[in-house]
């Protein structure tokens, strides 16, 4: 169905294109998560980019990492130009010398006049990547079956809530809302796993609904294990679940507390090819408008301040608001915790380990 | 013998010379045809072997970045700290290599290096490297002074032993060793230890699997051997249809009808033999990886034990029997030891598909259920500590090796009889 839409996609834009006489149309390829996200994604960037330049944007999924980046890299046969990845694999990557450096000063300034370097909320645009959502790992239950799910406690307290928790298989960022179940203040998080001892806590934590675990992997997961009654809770991506309710009418809620966001930027894999198409891409998807636009498909906050103002609803229900959604909404931020990719970078590898072992046991 | 007693050719040479000397040349032509298997082969399956060995114990990720420091650190006595000059060196390697954005060469390359062997170290190379055009003289206490990690003895250790490309490191870890403050190799923590019991597990499923195929598949083949041939063409039909079925298929049927909501659940609950909250999980773990792969390796057994047993005339068993043999010791005395050769081939066959086996296991296999292959994928393509997961390929490799030899030993390999 997706290869469908792609085609049914490059099929109009390829004639819009012929038909604007067009000579100079390139391709390039975007790599995104899939599901309601790169929906997203190709509603607001790609479609009115493609009917702007007639240039063509083919849409591919992934699962994350960087695994495939440095495969293409090493192989010196990069197929892929622009790809969207969390912020520690953003860093990473550029400090392994596999992405492109891509230079700010492109970046056009926001729609009310203020520079680029204003505009974008600090930390957002990187040496070698600019930022274009924030997103979250939030708690979601069933609202039509559960109640009372009000703090991470509550979602690590087996007796007052029985049942099947859904996380995310891997360490991250379940050591951080363990220990936020645990009483660990959100500022103090990464302190607290900075120790042996904090460590050895949050595993503790999770130990102690080991046995009600069901382990999920990609972003589309989750929904589908509330749907499906697997599980009562679940950890999933802030923006998943609100497409669940908003798009599929599905009784879900979400409890920010405790909630780990992180962003999502843009890298080019080095040696990618159409590099002058792909920049003006960058520019165009990290636009004021652009962003604002792709916040009403999904509720990922946009990283330019000047976007906020212009996200008003869903782009099919009037009435249906995205800003009370945001992770960065006022009432949702309260107990919200920074995913700290400087101490995944430096210890994702020990705890990956420990986590799979801990796993196997 | 003088040459007048030797026959010889018109030409007079030797026959036996003759003759020698025609079949090599058409011995070598006959080997030319083998050509192109041989290149096939070297380059599919001799290089990558080869290059799977060289990187589990080749990492130049330190001498590539720091090359002039990691030559200083390598006369370094150990002792302390290193001198003044080798922090200057470092210092000064450091800052030029900032400036390298070519892959493999970068700080952060270095920095993932030395992070394997010290977790957490990775961010005091990157943020240093960044400052580190700016650090003047005295280098060392500068240095400390921009971060006191600089001043443990025990990162210093690590990136002498880092600065030499070819390190055993990568086995340390592979089996689930590491290098203490001091730099001997000590147990890793109970915590931190997967690979081993991993290992042991691998080789405790396949034999297991391989077990549940031997009793599965030995009276299967027996029929197919012996019912009249309209059967026995049924039978063996329903034997290599799912054969030729993906695999991909097979796996998710198995997870349709052993899921909690699956077929067999629901018929149990339906049946009233479980309840409803009872349900029992037999996939997404072990049980799971057992129970999908035994019928994906079945015809792996069936096939070499059939094609022994469709030769082993029927009289022979009659014979026994007519002499007066017990069935049973008739069985073990003349049908048995003929099958052996199937059995044997059947056993190696499956215990060595098992052993490796990565999809099915990564499918069903839940928490519980991966084997070694899935650790090893998940180094190549998650972590992307590809040293480690050549490490640990290589160990696999070895170990079918041996089990290839003491098998070799114990029933001889030129008694296999695949069909």
């Amino acid at each position: 169905m997706k290869k469908l839409i792609n085609k049914t996609l490059m099929a109009t834009a390829i004639s819009a294109a012929v038909a604007a006489g067009s000579v100079q149309a390139e391709d390039i390829t975007v790599v995104s998560w899939g599901g309601a996200y790169t929906k997203s994604q190709v509603e607001a960037y790609h479609k009115p980019w493609m009917a702007q330049t007639g240039n063509t944007v083919v849409s591919e999924d992934y699962s994350g990492g960087l695994a495939e980046i440095k495969a293409q890299v090493e192989a010196g046969n990069v197929t892929w130009n622009l790809v969207d990845v969390e912020l520690s694999d953003a860093v990473r990557g550029c400090d392994e010398g596999i992405l492109e450096v891509i230079d700010s000063s492109i970046l056009p300034a926001g729609a009310d006049g203020t520079p680029a370097a204003d505009d974008f909320l600090p930390g957002t645009v990187h040496e070698c990547a600019v930022g274009n959502i924030v997103w979250s790992t939030i708690v979601a239950y069933d609202g039509s079956k559960t109640s009372g799910v009000n703090s991470m406690a509550d979602f690590f307290d087996t007796a007052k809530i029985p049942g099947k928790r859904g996380l995310r298989k891997g360490p991250k960022p379940n050591l951080e809302m363990a220990l936020m179940a645990d009483g660990v203040a959100p500022g103090d998080v990464y302190e607290v796993l900075s120790t042996d001892a904090g460590i050895d806590r949050a595993f503790a934590k999770l130990d102690s609904i080991r046995d009600s675990v069901v382990w999920w992997e990609a972003g589309a997961q989750p929904p589908q294990l509330l749907a499906d009654g697997e599980v009562v809770m679940t950890t999933a991506y802030n923006g998943r679940i609100f497409n669940a309710v908003a798009a599929e009418g599905k009784p879900f809620e979400i409890m920010w507390d405790g909630q780990v966001w992180d962003l999502d930027l843009w890298v080019i894999p080095k040696g990618a090819k159409n590099m002058e198409a792909t920049l003006d891409f960058i520019k165009f998807s990290t636009g004021t408008q652009a962003l604002a636009d792709q916040a009403s498909w999904i509720s990922y906050g946009p990283v330019r301040k000047s976007s906020a103002p212009l996200v008003s609803s869903y782009h099919n229900q009037p009435d249906l608001k995205m800003a009370p959604h945001m992770p960065t909404a006022p009432a949702n931020f309260g107990g919200a915790l920074q995913n700290d990719f400087e101490f995944w970078a430096d210890n994702q590898d020990q705890l990956n380990e420990r986590f799979n072992a801990w796993l196997s046991k | 013998m003088s040459n007048a007693e030797l026959t010889l050719t018109e030409d007079g040479i030797p026959l036996k010379q003759k003759l020698a000397k025609t079949t090599a040349l058409q011995r070598r032509r006959a080997f030319l045809l083998t050509m192109p298997l041989v290149l096939f082969l070297v380059i599919s399956f001799v290089i990558p072997i080869g290059q799977m060995l060289f990187s589990s114990v080749h990492n130049d990720k330190v001498s590539a970045v720091v090359p002039t420091f990691a030559e200083a650190i390598i006369q370094w006595d150990g002792e302390g700290l290193p001198s003044e000059a080798t922090f200057e060196i470092f210092v000064k390697d450091l800052a030029k290599a900032k400036k390298v954005r070519e892959v493999g060469r970068t700080v952060g390359n270095m920095a993932t290096r030395i992070n394997y062997e010290m977790p957490g170290s990775r961010s005091l190379f990157t943020s240093t490297a960044r400052k580190a055009k700016k650090i003047e003289a005295p280098y060392k206490e500068n240095l400390i002074k921009i971060n006191k990690k600089w001043a443990n003895p025990a990162i210093w250790l690590t990136m002498q032993r880092a600065a030499r490309d070819i390190t055993p490191a990568f086995y340390v870890a592979a089996l689930d060793l590491r290098y203490d403050e001091e730099g001997n190799v000590v147990r890793a923590d109970e915590l931190y230890q997967i690979y081993l019991d991993n290992f042991i597990k691998t080789l405790g499923v396949s034999a297991l699997i391989t077990l549940i195929c031997v009793i599965l598949a030995y009276p299967v083949a027996y029929l197919l051997s012996v019912l009249p041939l309209r059967q026995s063409n049924l039978l063996m039909i329903m034997v290599l249809l799912p054969f030729w079925t993906s695999l991909l298929v097979r796996t998710t049927a198995w997870i349709a009808i052993l899921q909690t909501e699956g077929v067999i659940n629901d018929m149990l609950v339906f049946l009233g033999f479980i309840s409803d909250d009872g349900r029992i999980q037999m996939i997404y773990n072990q049980t799971g990886t057992i129970i999908s792969m035994v019928h994906i390796l079945l015809p792996f057994m069936i096939l070499p034990l059939y094609s022994v047993m469709k030769t082993i005339p029927p009289s022979y068993m009659r014979a026994a029997l007519s002499m007066g043999a017990k069935p049973m010791y008739a069985y073990r005395k003349v049908y048995l030891p003929q099958t052996l050769p199937g059995l044997a081939a059947g056993t190696l066959l499956v215990f060595i598909l098992a052993i490796g086996y990565y999809i099915t296991p990564a499918l069903v296999g839940g928490e519980d259920g991966l084997l070694i292959s899935n650790l090893i994928a998940y180094h190549i393509q998650k972590s992307l500590n590809w040293s480690l997961g050549a490490a640990l390929g290589t160990i696999l490799l070895v170990v079918v090796l041996i089990l290839y030899w003491l098998y070799n030993k114990l029933i001889g390999i030129d008694k296999l009889r695949f069909g």
